[in-house]
Order: C-alpha cells, then structure tokens, then sequence
C-alpha cells in the first residue's frame, strides 16, 4: 500500500534519498535546496541511513567528491541550488565526461544579479551543456518519483542526472504526495551495475586521463551518443515505475492537446498553473493545451514536433534568457527541432517568471489570447516577449 | 623499523617508467619515493590535480599509474581524494570491499597553496585518512613559469619578470606548512630527497600510516623555471638544506622536530647562484636582495628552531 503524506518538495527529496539509502552524500548549504542535506543529515545521524555523509566547504567540493567516490565504486548524491550549481559547473562537465552517474537534486533559483533567491530555471539552464540527463518536476510528487527513477536512468546509460524542481514554489510548498514502500523502493532501484571502478578487488582502473585531438572527440561522440541512448532508458524506467505505482511518465506530458488550436510549452510548476488556465479557457469555448516537457535533455525533439503538428500558433515558455538578443534555450531547442523534421510554426517565446515573478493563471490567459490573435491574423509579430514585465 | 636503502631500492616502483616529464625534474622522484612507502600488501587509490605530474603520467591510452588513479581538476584533488575515502569507508562498511586501500593525492604549489587551496583545507579538516603531498617547484611550471604564492621572493617568472622597474617577485613565499599545522592535523612534514632518501621515506611512511589527514610538502625543482643544469637537480636540493632555505622537519600531534641541522649553516648565495631564476640578483648593485633573502631565511630557521624547543 502506497503510504499518504504531506511533504514539502525538499523533504520529501530527502525522503527518497532515505529510502534508497545510497553510499556517499556531499553537500553545501544554499537557499532553497539547504533543507535536502539538513534532513539527510538527521537521518544520518539519527542513523535511520548508514551513507557517509560529507559536510564540505562548497559545492564546488560537492561535486568533487562525489566524483572521487563515485569514481570509487560508490552510489553519490548531492543537492544545491543557483549560484551553488553555478559553482559546480567545471565539475558537472567532468562528471559527465567521466561518465560517472551521480545524482543531483536541484531546487532552481535564479542566478545573481540582482542577488535574488527566488525561483526561476537559469542555474539549470545555465547548465545545460554540461551532458547532464535534467529531469524537471511539475509537483512535489513529480520531483519524488523523478527522484526515485534516477539513479536507473543514469546507470543505464552512465551519465550523471539532475532532478530539478522549482525553488520555494515546490520545494517549501507542502502538497499531499503517495510515497512507495521502502523495501519496494529498494527492489526497484537495486544496486549500482559496476564494471571498472577505482576500488575493484584485484583490478586497478584510472580515470581522468588528458586526451589529445585524437582521441577526444571519440569521447564526445560517445557521450553524445548514450545522451540520445537516455530517451530510451528514461523511458523504459519511468514504465516499470508506472507498473509498480500506476503514474506512468514521459519525455513529455500532453494535456488537452487532442483538438488543440493553441498551445504553451513550459517545464516545472507552472505547467500547473498553465492547467488550470487552459481548463477555464476550455469552459470559454477556447481549444487550448499544454505540452509540458519533463525531460529537458535529452530533448524531445520529435516528441515536440508531432505535439505541435496541428496547431494553429504556440508559445514556448522560457523561465531564464539565454541573453542572446532574440530567445530563451527551450524557443531555440524547439525551433531546431522543427527546423530539422521540416515543419514550420507560427511560434512566440514568452521569458516569464525570472527571480519569482508571479505566475498567475490570468498571466497564461494572456499568452493564450496572444496565440488566438497570432492564429486568427497569422502575423507572429515579435517572437521575444517578456510576459508581464514593467519596461 | 629502521630504514635501509638497498631494501627501499628493491621495491616496486609504482609510477612506472616512460612517462614524459623532463629530465632533471624533482616531482617524478618525489612521487616514486612516496608510493615506496607503502607496505607492499597495500593498494593504493592515488589522485593528482591537474599538473604538468598529471598530462604527463596519463595521457590516454597510456597511464604510468601502476595503481587505480584519478585526475579530476586543477584546483579538487583534496575534495577528490575525500571523496575517495569516504567512498571506501562506504563500501568497506557495506562489506562490499576487502582489501586495505591508502589514500594519497599529489598537487604541484599551484593546485595547492593556490588555486586549491580551499579543497585542501577542508579535506584536512575534515580529517579524512588520506595524505596530500605537495610537490613544490615554486610557480605554475605547467603553464609555463609563472609566480604562485610559493614562489620565493625575487624569483624571475613569466608574471614577475625581472625588470627595470621591479626586479622578480615581490613577496615571500607564503608558509603553507604551518597553515597546515594549524589545521590540527596528526602529521605534517616538510622534506625533500637528500643522500640515502631516508628523510622522505620515513615521513612518507609516517604520513601514509598516521591515521587521520597527513600533509607532506616535498621540494621538487623544476629545471626549466629555475634554470639549472638537468644532471644538478640533487645538488639544488641538497643545498637547499644545508642553507636552511628548505629545513627538513616535521609536526607530529602539534610537535614540531627538526630532522636535519647542518653542521655549518651555508649562505643562501650558494643556493641562489645555481639558479638562472635568481641570477639577476647577483648584478652589481642588487646585493640587497640577497641580503634581504639571507635575513628571512634566518628569521624563518630561527622561528623554526624556536618551536622546535618548545615541549
């Protein structure tokens, strides 16, 4: 029997970190992932978990750690937040490069400046490059599950994951959430598949090494190569998770996208919020949908396309700026995506919600009246658009 | 145990031979010394920061490395090989490993006093059972010779070069040994490999099986940025010590002894002679600069048998 709780989105991250009890955590503090280590640390200490627990000096040594013990043959997570993620950036490439699965939960903030700590996705997205596997959570419930899925998503194709949720709106907003028995939560997740690691009995290993023009780009066609690989992984995992709880994931959610004329494009909370816009605009009379895109990379391009195939116009939801003069990172993974099934699009990009800027249903009503005038006179207009920002 | 050259010569050699440091470099001797120490029957997970230590010992396919080796970044090999420990004391706790594994992470001045200065600090804090030896050539030889915070007080390097209006560095090195002391730490030395190499293998041996965090700094020249003949490497060292420039001590538990007292204490300007990086010093007119070099040098021997005697 599923269990019933009420968990903030950080807790009940540490909650399935308790629950699949993994061999090493290093952690730093940061607003508003702060909370993940301090629950975990009670757990340790509490000894409801046996992990070695690693309080280090920044997040820059979280994941400098993390990557020596996973290196070693070890399961290592850590949790951080905007600036902190920033901080770990050079170590993310090299964790992805070594090939080395590690998990990392992100409650997303907004990056300084202005120094702000509220939620929006520019740590994630500033991070994007970095050959990560990023999961992005609707709900508290989401994140939970995206959590427990991880670690075999990431084994299977061995490249490190990130499972973000939204700073403050979810990871401090308590919601109810069914969590999954312990010992069902252990059978699935299991052990770590190992073949070479630095401890291995009888077999030394190094890692690390400093490639030439020669070999390198080998190593970056490979990495490429199992990125693509993770569509599959993600979603033969996240299908044996719905076997065993009855919440089915994919690369991406469509709602009310059957007879849709309209529709948004977003990752994270909003896509609640979005929800309920389009269910007020469908009791208007408005045909109207959401794709809400849960596997941020690997992309899902031809996923995107056929949701979009159809539509009379839509907007892709941009919760940073890439700062590039004309559109946020998921407009312009979108638009490659179309581009390259040779579809075209009437499509706008929103900049919406920076540094936790109000999202509110009437904000979402406001793109869709855009997208029914873009349908209605087939003029785009401008494509980069903030949404309700004083100019 | 007492120590014995020809048993210490007769084990393996764990950095394995055909890597491509330079002739005359301090830093492969320094590390072949330092692995000798361990007890046969142990392995070892050794980390190296990025260095010249490191493109030139695993450069893929090959690796010199007769352990299990990780190279992460220039400025995290205390926080790697943490990770590493712990990692171990993880699985060992699991019963999933056996074998007795020792932790050692090597890292140039640079990846130590520098740039990774912070990762040290809170590996050792942390206290993690491992041993960082710092092999220290006195600037960022890797990149091409330039000043780190260790590098001695008008040195020439590529940052510092000596000119008209400023001649080489302008500080002294800073004293990156008693920072490490004040961490608390069980053990801290400072060698180097001088006649039989029984200083360092007693300190590296001391420090690999001292539980708890363990820091060594070993002065490895470096004949490009120092500019001395390849085959003078030993005597560059050697009078490094009877100068006192590179007094061979260590810290035990806070207790600080000095391992080596020259019998007749040299002038620092047999060190600085043998070294193109110093030679702007002896033009006519800059004999202030080694004098100002031979009074810290006697101020920091002075502080150093001064802690020495207090029990």
């Amino acid at each position: 029997m599923a269990i019933r709780e009420r968990l903030s989105g950080n807790e009940a991250i540490a909650y399935a970190m308790k629950q699949i009890n993994p061999d090493v955590m290093g952690a730093f503090p940061i607003t508003p992932s702060t909370e993940i280590p301090q629950y975990f640390a009670t757990y340790v200490d509490n000894g409801e978990v046996d992990t070695e627990f690693i309080a280090v000096e920044s997040e820059h040594s979280a994941m400098s750690t993390c990557i020596g013990a996973e290196a070693a043959g070890a399961r290592a997570i850590s949790a951080t937040s905007s600036c902190g993620l920033c901080y770990m950036t050079e170590m993310l490439y090299i964790a992805a490069s070594d090939r080395l699965p590690i998990t990392l939960a992100v409650s997303c903030r907004a990056l300084s400046g202005p120094i702000n700590i509220n939620n929006d996705h520019s740590d994630a997205m500033g991070v994007r490059d970095a050959g990560w596997i990023m999961l992005f959570a609707e709900t508290n419930q989401e994140a939970y599950d995206n959590y427990l899925m991880a670690m075999r998503i990431a084994e299977s194709v061995n490249l490190p994951i990130m499972i973000c949720q939204d700073g403050f709106i979810t990871s401090h907003a308590i919601e109810n959430i069914d969590l999954v028995e312990t010992e069902k939560v252990q059978e699935f997740v299991g052990e770590r598949p190992l073949d070479h690691y630095l401890l291995k009995p009888q077999e030394t290993m190094a890692v690390g090494a400093y490639a030439t023009p020669v070999y390198y780009m080998e190593a970056k066609r490979a990495q490429a190569q199992a990125m693509i690989d993770a569509k599959d992984a993600i979603r033969k995992v996240s299908k044996e998770f719905g076997d065993m709880t009855g919440r089915y994931y994919d690369l991406i959610e469509k709602y009310e996208m059957d007879d849709a004329e309209t529709a948004v494009i977003m990752i994270g909370s909003s896509a609640g919020t979005a929800k309920e816009a389009i269910q007020d605009l469908r009791a208007k009379g408005h045909k109207v949908g959401l794709i809400k895109v849960r596997s941020f990379h690997p992309f899902p391009d031809k996923e995107i396309v056929d949701a979009v195939k159809g539509l009379k116009a839509f907007a892709v939801m941009d919760k940073d700026d890439s700062f590039n003069g004309h559109c946020g990172p998921m407009y312009a993974e979108t638009c490659a995506a179309l581009v390259a099934a040779g579809v075209s699009a009437k499509a706008i990009n929103y900049i919406y919600g920076l540094g936790g800027r109000d999202v509110k249903v009437s904000s979402i009503e406001k793109v869709f009246a855009e997208l029914e005038e873009i349908a209605k006179t087939g003029n785009v207009g401008e494509t980069y658009r903030y949404l309700e920002v004083r100019e | 145990m007492a120590y014995n050259l020809k048993e210490n010569l007769m084990k393996e050699d764990r950095l394995a031979g055909g890597h491509r440091m330079c002739a005359g470099c301090g830093a492969p001797i320094a590390v072949r010394t330092v692995l000798r120490a361990l007890e046969p029957e142990d392995r070892a997970v050794v980390c190296s920061a990025t260095s010249c230590l490191e493109v030139s010992t695993f450069m893929y396919p090959y690796t010199s490395w007769k352990e299990s080796f990780i190279h992460n970044a220039f400025e995290n090999a205390g926080a790697t090989i943490s990770g590493v420990e712990t990692a171990y004391r993880a699985l060992k706790k699991r019963g999933k490993i056996s074998e007795n594994f020792k932790f050692i992470a090597f890292g140039g001045d640079g990846g130590t006093y520098d740039i990774g200065f912070q990762s040290l600090s809170g590996a050792m804090e942390r206290g993690h059972d491992m041993v960082y030896v710092c092999y220290d050539n006195e600037a960022y030889m890797n990149t091409g010779i330039q000043r780190s915070s260790s590098t001695p007080k008008f040195a020439d390097t590529t940052t510092t070069p000596q000119g008209k209006a400023i001649p080489g560095k302008q500080q002294n090195k800073k004293d990156l040994v008693k920072i490490m002391v004040a961490h608390g730490i069980p053990y801290v030395a400072q060698t180097t490999y001088i006649g039989n190499f029984s200083d360092i293998s007693t300190k590296a041996h001391k420090a690999i099986y001292t539980p708890g965090a363990a820091f060594m700094a070993v002065m490895a020249p470096c004949p490009r940025g120092w500019r001395y003949p390849a085959e003078k490497l030993m005597d560059v060292v050697k009078t490094a010590v009877e100068t006192c420039v590179w007094p061979l001590y260590e810290v035990e538990e806070g207790k600080y002894t000095i391992n080596y007292r020259p019998k007749e204490k040299k002038p620092v300007e047999e060190y600085l002679r043998m070294q193109g990086r110093f030679a702007h010093m002896f033009k006519p007119g800059n004999e202030w600069m080694i004098e100002d070099v031979q009074k810290h040098v006697d101020q920091k021997w002075e502080e150093l048998q001064n802690l020495a005697e207090i029990r």
